[in-house]
């Protein structure tokens, strides 16, 4: 085989992969762009372009209030976690204890769990706490399932730092804390960005704790809500709407990833030591 | 500015190993001290005692009137510079240097007005803006001094400061470092494995071996009179040569030959009659016979084959080998053989080779017969079982 038909073979096959990939989301848009009998129509490209689904959520005050539950408690999650996961995996990666390696394996052991398995007893603590179907109930939960995950990146991250950088700034006058934070942490910052998109997207993406947890348009997050989307009209198929409420929320991650993309690969710490 | 006192020091680490051992060692007010070592042997773990960055078991750690056991290293007051230099890689080369005395909370034109004259004292003016990842590796180092210096610190700790540099940087920041050490008169404690740098360097050097002090004396000190056969081994480049030898009577025997013992060696020595012994003699204390002239009675003449010749320039370099005689094992031959690995390559008893530092006038041809010379009255000799140089006369 010829270099030529090779690298023929070779985009034919990409573009065959990126297709069967984005189809799906090409499908959501193009459905979120018809109205009325076009949403029964197969045709790729909508027969009459129209933005009537879009203007109609953000007309529903149960969408908007759905995106802005959406948007506190995922940005809440991403900091409460970063916040702790920082410190958590700071000492996993500096501190010297007894069954360090057990500790670390329980806490990522924790992302297999099914998260069905605690909807029920959570459902049950929350009523009779109280915080059942309020934006901060949700909180706790959607922590313990991106704190793992966090914690494991940055712990790995703080463990690339080296240790004399530290010492230096202890050296230069500067308390641990203070060492932490204006040495470890800014040279942290792909895996403090990677751990938090992390976070923010599960955050966003969550269902099933979401719907237990919440039963009004008060608390509940945008995939929850979107289950109880009924359109503009009573008897109206709500499809279209759901679609454009769909391409609404997708898009923010989309640009979240595009535009740190290129911080979390980026190394940061080049030139810190002889390298 | 202040002295440095270590009081019996003592690190063990919960496994019970000792990587310093009840060390004492006073650094005046000003002075500049080498602590050098083979890789292993507590000197670094000594430097970072002192800077805070390592706790210290037993003994006491004083710096000024002060003592310092159980303070931070912030509030120590030292400086500390790194082997790998440790600039902070997202600062700005201004930024690293004055990172110590923002976190002081210090005025900031006095922070731009001190970095700008400790960048002007290491020719750092253009570089201010820069970050460590755009700065050779020369300038990383002189970025790393730098932020030593404008703190104007009571001590400057340096551990292995020039290890990471080429070979001809190293010797121009040496100089460097003796220049900026006379100009400030700062305390400072330099940790190093060449020895070439501790005897440049220093007013005084520390020779440690497996967490012991070894010596503490100047350059010339430890190299005219080494109190034992590490520090001998250890110090001068090329190393001392050492080979079995026995004092009978008013001689002393060596695989070379007899050697009429000069009365003061003899007055040393003269209790060591009969037993086996290690005699220590440095490369420049033998001869090309032919040039010795008046002095060939001080010493004694021999023949030995040339297997290697390098010629220098400004002095011949002989290599050649004795016969072995009795083998003679002193644990701290081995560890300067194990270290040799490193560079210096001291020449074992056991296997009876010698370098010996002729004048270049010299005639002698490699892998020829050769009369040579050796200097009686500057040889060495040693107890090989306690190590203690019986001719340093302590």
């Amino acid at each position: 085989m010829g270099d030529r038909a090779r690298g023929i073979l070779m985009w034919l096959a990409v573009v065959g992969v990126v297709v069967f990939c984005l189809f799906p989301f090409y499908w959501l848009i193009n459905t979120s762009l018809k109205t009325g009998s076009d949403l029964n129509s197969a045709s790729l490209v909508p027969p009459n372009l129209s933005f009537d689904n879009y203007t109609s959520i953000f007309e529903d005050s149960n969408f908007t209030k759905a995106l802005r539950n959406s948007i506190i408690v995922s940005a809440m999650t991403t900091v409460c976690a970063l916040i702790v996961g920082s410190f958590a995996g700071y000492a996993l990666a500096r501190l010297r204890f007894r069954f360090k390696f057990l500790l670390l394996a329980i806490i990522l052991s924790i992302t297999t769990f099914p998260p069905i398995a605690i909807a029920a007893p959570l459902f049950k603590l929350w009523t009779d706490t109280g915080i059942y179907d309020t934006i901060v109930g949700l909180i706790p939960p959607f922590l313990a399932f991106t704190l793992p995950l966090t914690i494991y990146i940055l712990a790995s991250f703080f463990k690339e730092i080296p240790r004399e950088l530290e010492e230096a700034a202890l050296v230069d006058g500067a308390t641990r804390f203070q060492a932490f934070r204006r040495v470890v942490v800014p040279l942290s910052g792909p895996g403090l960005v990677t751990a938090g998109l992390l976070s923010f997207i599960w955050a966003w993406n969550e269902f099933l704790l979401a719907i237990t947890l919440t039963s009004s348009p008060n608390a509940r997050p945008v995939p929850p809500a979107l289950a109880f989307f009924t359109g503009s009209q009573k008897f109206e198929v709500p499809l279209g709407t759901i679609t454009a409420a769909t391409v609404v929320v997708t898009v923010p991650l989309v640009i979240l990833v595009l535009v740190f993309q290129r911080r979390i690969v980026a190394g940061l710490t080049a030139g810190a030591v002889k390298g | 500015m202040a002295d440095i006192k270590l009081e019996h020091i003592t690190k063990r680490y919960p496994d019970g190993y000792e990587a310093v051992k009840d060390m004492t060692l006073e650094i005046r007010d000003g002075e500049f001290v080498i602590l050098v070592g083979p890789s292993g042997c507590g000197k670094s773990t000594a430097l970072r005692m002192v800077a805070g960055l390592e706790p210290i078991s037993e003994g006491e750690l004083k710096i000024g009137a002060q003592t310092v056991n159980e303070l931070e290293p912030k509030d120590r007051d030292v400086a500390m510079v790194f082997q790998n230099y440790a600039l902070y890689p997202h600062m700005s080369v201004r930024d690293n240097m004055g990172f110590a005395l923002k976190l002081r909370g210090a005025d900031q034109s006095d922070i731009s007005r001190k970095v700008d004259e400790a960048a002007h004292i290491l020719d750092l003016d253009e570089h201010l803006e820069r970050k460590p990842s755009q700065l050779s590796g020369g300038q990383r180092q002189r970025v790393a001094m730098g932020r030593a210096i404008v703190r104007d610190p009571a001590a400057f700790l340096m551990d292995e400061p020039l290890s990471n540099l080429d070979a001809k940087l190293r010797v121009q920041m040496r100089t460097e470092v003796s220049r900026l050490q006379q100009r400030l008169g700062t305390t400072m404690i330099y940790v190093t494995h060449d020895q070439t740098e501790a005897m440049t360097l220093g007013d005084r050097v520390a020779v440690m071996r497996a967490g012991v002090l070894q010596q503490v004396a100047t350059p010339m000190e430890l190299y005219n009179r080494p109190r034992n056969i590490f520090v001998a081994g250890f110090i001068g480049s090329p190393a001392m040569n050492f080979m079995p030898a026995t004092v009978e009577g008013e001689h002393i025997k060596l695989p070379v030959g007899d050697v009429r013992m000069p009365p003061e060696l003899r007055e040393r020595a003269g209790r060591a009659d009969g037993r086996p012994l290690l005699a220590g003699i440095r490369p420049e204390s033998f001869e090309d016979a032919a040039l010795v002239g008046d002095a060939r009675d001080r010493g004694c003449s021999f023949t030995a084959k040339i297997e290697v010749l390098e010629a220098m320039g400004s002095e011949l370099y002989a290599h050649f080998t004795t016969e072995a005689g009795e083998r003679i094992e002193s644990p701290e031959l081995q560890e300067l053989a194990a270290d040799a690995g490193a560079g210096e390559v001291p020449n074992t008893g056991d296997e009876g080779q010698i370098t010996a530092r002729l004048d270049p006038a010299s005639k002698v041809r490699q892998g020829e017969e050769a009369e040579l010379w050796v200097d009686a009255t500057k040889l060495h000799l040693f107890d090989p079982e306690s190590g203690r140089n019986l001719t340093a006369g302590d």
